[in-house]
């Protein structure tokens, strides 16, 4: 089954906000290494002149793909999550995250479109606090393989 | 701390120096478990050669915050990231033995612009492969 092209601008808003913690930063700074002050130490982050540690660039990803998910979950878009490699991703800050922000993710497919066998699904995720304020958007591109080849049998 | 770079010290051409970043099997479970990315392919051997793939390869989003860190590092707050992005071009293949693979990072500036913005053009290859093409970093020096 084809992607159903339909669903190019259709949203998806996160079931509930997500907790920015400084428990899941050092987590998640720790797995990928990185010992910046910044993301565990809040005098730190203070004296940097944030009001707390801040999240690492790539962090936004679990908020990015977690509206994949949703995605790919209803049965109309109809979008094989076994076939899905991730083929670029693009984040936008007007700040970084940090501990104590608590944030909405509207994803919206921005773009559906066919190469070949292959098929690439755009999502534009807006991240921002539940006050309104924009604090990244991640752009996630999906390569779906195969799907419409298996179509044109 | 904001950046520790300032904007006038940095030409187009300027390079940041190479980084090697190893990554093991340990460290993708690490990765799954703090990004909640549980795709079998990135821990699972017979999952992934079952879809083709030589190994267990590392999530490109693992190696996508590894290049990332090469500029972080450079000007030192994260914060000053204004954007960033990559396509994944190859996988990074990570063998299960003790040494696991390495990514190698290098950075050029390849563009000033207003407001104190620079782009950086970064590479990452692992295994002989460029794993990373069109990656590209925005940062504002001091």
């Amino acid at each position: 089954m084809a992607i159903n092209r339909d669903f190019v601008g259709r949203e998806y808003r996160a079931a509930q906000p997500y907790d920015v913690t400084r428990g899941k930063i050092r987590e998640f700074a720790g797995a990928i290494q990185d010992s910046n002050a910044l993301y565990t130490d809040i005098e730190a982050a203070k004296a940097a002149g944030y009001p707390d540690v801040i999240a690492p660039p790539t962090f936004p990803i679990i908020l990015g793909m977690d509206a994949a998910a949703q995605a790919a979950v209803d049965p109309e878009l109809g979008l094989d999550f076994s076939r899905v490699v991730h083929g670029q991703q693009t984040f936008r800050y007007s700040r970084p995250l940090r501990a104590g922000d608590v944030v909405d993710t509207v994803t919206r497919i921005a773009e559906i479109k066919t190469l070949g066998a292959t098929e690439m699904v755009t999502l534009e995720s807006e991240i921002s606090t539940v006050e309104g304020e924009h604090v990244v958007t991640s752009v996630n591109m999906l390569v779906v393989r195969g799907e419409a080849a298996q179509d044109q049998k | 701390m904001a950046a520790t770079i300032r904007y006038t010290d940095v030409e187009v051409g300027t390079e940041l120096p190479e980084q090697v970043y190893p990554v093991r099997r340990l460290d993708l479970v690490r990765y799954a478990g703090a990004s909640g990315d549980f795709n079998p392919i990135h821990w699972n051997e017979r999952v992934a050669k079952s879809v083709g793939l030589p190994n267990v390869i590392a999530h490109g989003m693992f190696t996508m915050a590894e290049a990332g860190r090469l500029v972080t590092d450079w000007v030192g707050d994260p914060g000053a990231l204004v954007e960033y992005g990559v396509k994944f071009s190859a996988p990074v293949v990570v063998p299960d033995d003790d040494e696991g693979a390495e990514i190698s990072v290098s950075g050029v500036v390849k563009e000033k612009r207003d407001d104190n913005q620079v782009v950086v053009a970064l590479t990452a290859r692992s295994g002989g492969a460029k794993v990373l093409v069109r990656a590209n970093a925005v940062v504002r020096l001091a």
